[in-house]
């Protein structure tokens, strides 16, 4: 079985879709002809003609609401939006008119897209490349949300999202693009080394609403999504501790049977984002958990986030959790 | 370096940018914030002038014609029908009798349908209208220029056009009731129709969001080679939001099968069309996106239904987009929920220029020998019975008064294909919550105040 990286397997899984489906199309900011500013759609278009696979405006609004016209006349657009941060002109698209067109036309209506959209930090991209808003679109009804954070996933979950009818936000972690980031800051480890980058050719699905446990234990569950799970897998390691890794790949639909199962488990967690802390998506995880696990945590919830601030440039270390920061907070969390 | 070391972050102006100031300043023209005002605020005897131009003015060219061949139609205005009534000109679309006699009846209807729900909405028997008083023209003659398979993508104030496309009336006031049979199910505000029966896509509240969409529908089309057309409608008022931007763009880019259409009626609540726009026209914005824009009196039913032909041809045959824009006059206020007295001059709809769409119909008609005034008399009767019995009719399937059970658990549905977990859940909540209710006796709070625990 070939290895693939991150951007190799959503390549793979754009490129199934296409040859499976005649009215999937792609499309988005530099997309077309140069295949993408992270290569993510190299050379689709040259094998599926700039009909199926073309370059748009500079106007991520006009991307979607283009997108949303042709997914209620018959097609199954995947416009990418070129970074997360750069997805905000087309909040009121996404959040009035794509997550409400079924619900709102009484079904008569509906537009199938999967708007795939790197995000997160480790670029040294500063404000305006680095940003994690998955939140945001956890907040509105209508929409699937998933964050893959390796490279079978990736590609099984982008077939499942193309497949799906209901729109879905594809976040796809910019700095797992190349290699597993585990939180040391200079190294970008292959991911030919990694077990999940062995990716089929063909067609396959990872089901959407399905949690994965990464790493089975006993003492602490910690739960995660995206450029976290490897910067957490890394501390978990490094710490010795018998924690349970939970990576959720997809936030809405929740799993939330795998995540009450494990603490129940283990009565202890930790929950790590790369997002802000207030109303990120955590703060839901830890509510739910506290609901549905009440009776058997043995200690408050962690949380381990990126702080209430924008996305620095110079201090992107200091900013983002680090491998220290989630030993420190299972560490916490244990000794309570 | 040291810490003693001078800062580098102090700076002064290069030399190169010392120029700029040096320049004496010739002949200023006062410099303020200027903010328009309409013509007419409440309380002014209101003068709006006559149209200056005629039918006949304008060439009408062949369908595939560059688009700066319309130039003058941009800025001048398509008519068919002179003041008295007589069409004349290269854009008279040659309709039958028997088209003209269905458009002044699908007009009518459209009034009597609107006349009633006012007087419904002043007995509580309608929660919210948005009437098209005046407007009549633009959404009936535009929509019946459509195939069936082309998609409409309507605003709030084209009811017509639902119509048009074979929406039933019962259907139309059961969404506005919200009852049983709303199509919509009682999720979406009174007038916010959908009818995929007819091609017409959903509407949504915020204004121009249709825009885009419908230049990405008519995409779809030239994606798969079919020869159908996406018409689109707004307001004036819409012409300033960002969509009204990406929707000319994108359609002067991939140039697919589209109308797009502003219907000119003056008013946005109670923002005037002077501050939509500080151009001329809005049909000059086509101009510079390489687009034929034509300026049309839309109240002039055969003028409307002319421009609308000429762009859908083009666009059939691979012309690419047109921008219309109808000039009208929205007669009645926004909706039940606003006040015209408190910002416009009262008189102002009966000077309109444009004068009634309704009447002039019907004065061509006449002239034509093919309807009288007791024909008109007729047809107003009937359809003033038809709108009533109509409404009744839509009430036996929940009012207001005795409003239909909308089962509970359709709220919790559509919002994805199949609900999840989560949503089942909280639908369950929402039951105990019911059941929990009927256990225990009404609560009643703050009825006295000396039963309040607190205060």
């Amino acid at each position: 079985m070939p290895t693939m990286n991150l951007i190799q397997a959503i390549r793979s899984g754009l490129e199934v879709m296409l040859e499976r489906d005649p009215n999937v199309c792609v499309f988005g900011e530099d997309v077309g002809y140069f295949g993408g500013v992270f290569r993510a759609t190299q050379g689709l278009q040259e094998r599926f003609g700039p009909r199926r696979v073309f370059d748009t405006p500079l106007a991520e609004g006009g991307i979607i609401a283009a997108a949303i016209g042709m997914g209620l006349n018959g097609l199954r657009p995947v416009p990418e939006i070129q970074f997360s941060d750069y997805m905000y002109p087309a909040f009121d698209q996404i959040t009035n008119e794509l997550a409400k067109l079924r619900y709102r036309s009484g079904g008569e209506w509906t537009a199938p897209l999967t708007i795939r959209t790197p995000c997160g930090g480790g670029i040294r991209g500063g404000l305006f490349h680095s940003q994690s808003p998955e939140a945001y679109y956890t907040h509105t009804a209508g929409l699937v949300v998933v964050m893959p954070s390796n490279p079978y996933d990736a590609k099984g979950l982008l077939v499942s999202s193309i497949e799906s009818d209901d729109p879905v936000i594809f976040f796809e972690p910019k700095r797992l693009y190349r290699g597993p980031f585990d939180g040391e800051v200079e190294r970008v480890p292959p991911w030919r080394d990694q077990p999940s980058a062995e990716v089929p050719e063909g067609h396959y699905r990872v089901p959407l609403g399905k949690a994965a446990i990464v790493r089975p234990g006993a003492e602490v569950t910690v739960i995660t999504w995206g450029t976290m799970v490897h910067v957490a897998r890394a501390a978990i390691e490094q710490s010795q501790i018998d924690a349970e890794l939970i990576d959720l790949r997809t936030l809405v639909p929740l799993d939330l049977e795998t995540i009450t199962a494990s603490v129940q488990k283990t009565g202890h967690c930790v929950v790590v984002h790369e997002a802000p802390r207030t109303s990120g998506f955590g703060a839901e995880v830890i509510a739910l958990l506290q609901q549905h696990c009440f009776y058997s945590l043995e200690a408050p919830i962690e949380r381990v986030t990126g702080w209430d601030t924008p996305f620095p440039h110079a201090q992107e270390w200091q900013y983002m959790p680090s491998r220290q920061r989630i030993v420190q907070a299972v560490e916490r969390s244990l000794a309570a | 370096m040291d810490d003693s070391s001078p800062s580098p972050l102090v700076g002064k102006p290069h030399p190169a940018a010392c120029y700029a100031g040096m320049v004496p300043l010739r002949d200023p023209l006062p410099l303020e914030l200027h903010v328009p005002n309409p013509p007419h605020r409440p309380g002014a005897s209101p003068i709006l002038a006559p149209f200056t131009e005629q039918p006949g003015d304008l060439p009408r060219p062949d369908t595939l014609a560059p688009f700066d061949a319309l130039r003058d139609h941009a800025t001048g205005l398509v008519r068919v029908l002179d003041d008295q009534s007589v069409a004349s000109g290269q854009w008279n679309p040659q309709l039958t009798a028997q088209q003209l006699r269905h458009g002044l009846e699908m007009m009518l209807r459209v009034r009597h349908f609107d006349t009633r729900m006012m007087a419904m909405h002043r007995q509580g028997r309608v929660p919210f209208h948005v009437t098209s008083r005046g407007e009549e023209a633009s959404a009936v003659a535009g929509a019946m220029a459509y195939a069936h398979r082309d998609v409409l993508f309507p605003s709030y104030r084209q009811p017509g056009l639902f119509l048009v496309r074979g929406m039933p009336l019962v259907a139309m006031m059961c969404q506005i009731i919200g009852n049983r049979f709303d199509h919509t199910l009682g999720r979406q505000m009174s007038v916010h129709y959908s009818w995929r029966a007819g091609n017409v896509v959903s509407i949504s509240s915020p204004v121009g969001t249709q825009w885009p969409q419908a230049v990405g529908a008519a995409m779809a089309f030239a994606y798969r080679g079919e020869r159908h057309v996406v018409g689109v409608w707004s307001g004036d008022g819409t012409a300033a939001q960002g969509d009204f931007h990406h929707a000319l763009n994108f359609a002067s880019v991939y140039r697919p099968p589209c109308v797009l259409h502003v219907v000119d009626n003056q008013w946005a609540i109670s923002t005037h069309r002077s501050l939509a726009t500080g151009g001329r026209t809005f049909a000059l914005r086509a101009d510079a996106y390489d687009l034929p824009g034509l300026r049309v009196d839309g109240n002039d039913f055969l003028a409307v239904y002319a421009a609308e032909q000429w762009a859908i041809e083009r666009a059939r045959r691979g012309g690419g987009p047109s921008l219309v824009e109808l000039v009208t006059y929205r007669c009645d206020a926004h909706s039940t929920s606003d006040d015209t007295s408190q910002y416009r001059a009262d008189d102002e709809p009966a000077c309109w220029p444009g004068g009634d769409p309704i009447e002039r119909l019907k004065r061509h008609l006449v002239g034509l020998g093919e309807w009288s005034d007791e024909s008109h008399a007729q047809l107003n009767s009937a359809l003033d019975h038809e709108a009533s019995a109509t409404f009744e009719h839509a009430e036996a399937y929940g009012s207001l008064a005795n409003p239909s059970e909308i089962s509970p658990i359709s709220m919790f549905e559509d919002v994805y294909v199949k609900t999840p977990d989560h949503l089942q859940r909280q639908f369950e909540e929402l039951q105990s919550e019911a059941a929990d209710q009927e256990r225990l006796p009404p609560t009643v709070p703050f009825s006295k105040p000396q039963q309040r625990a607190v205060g």
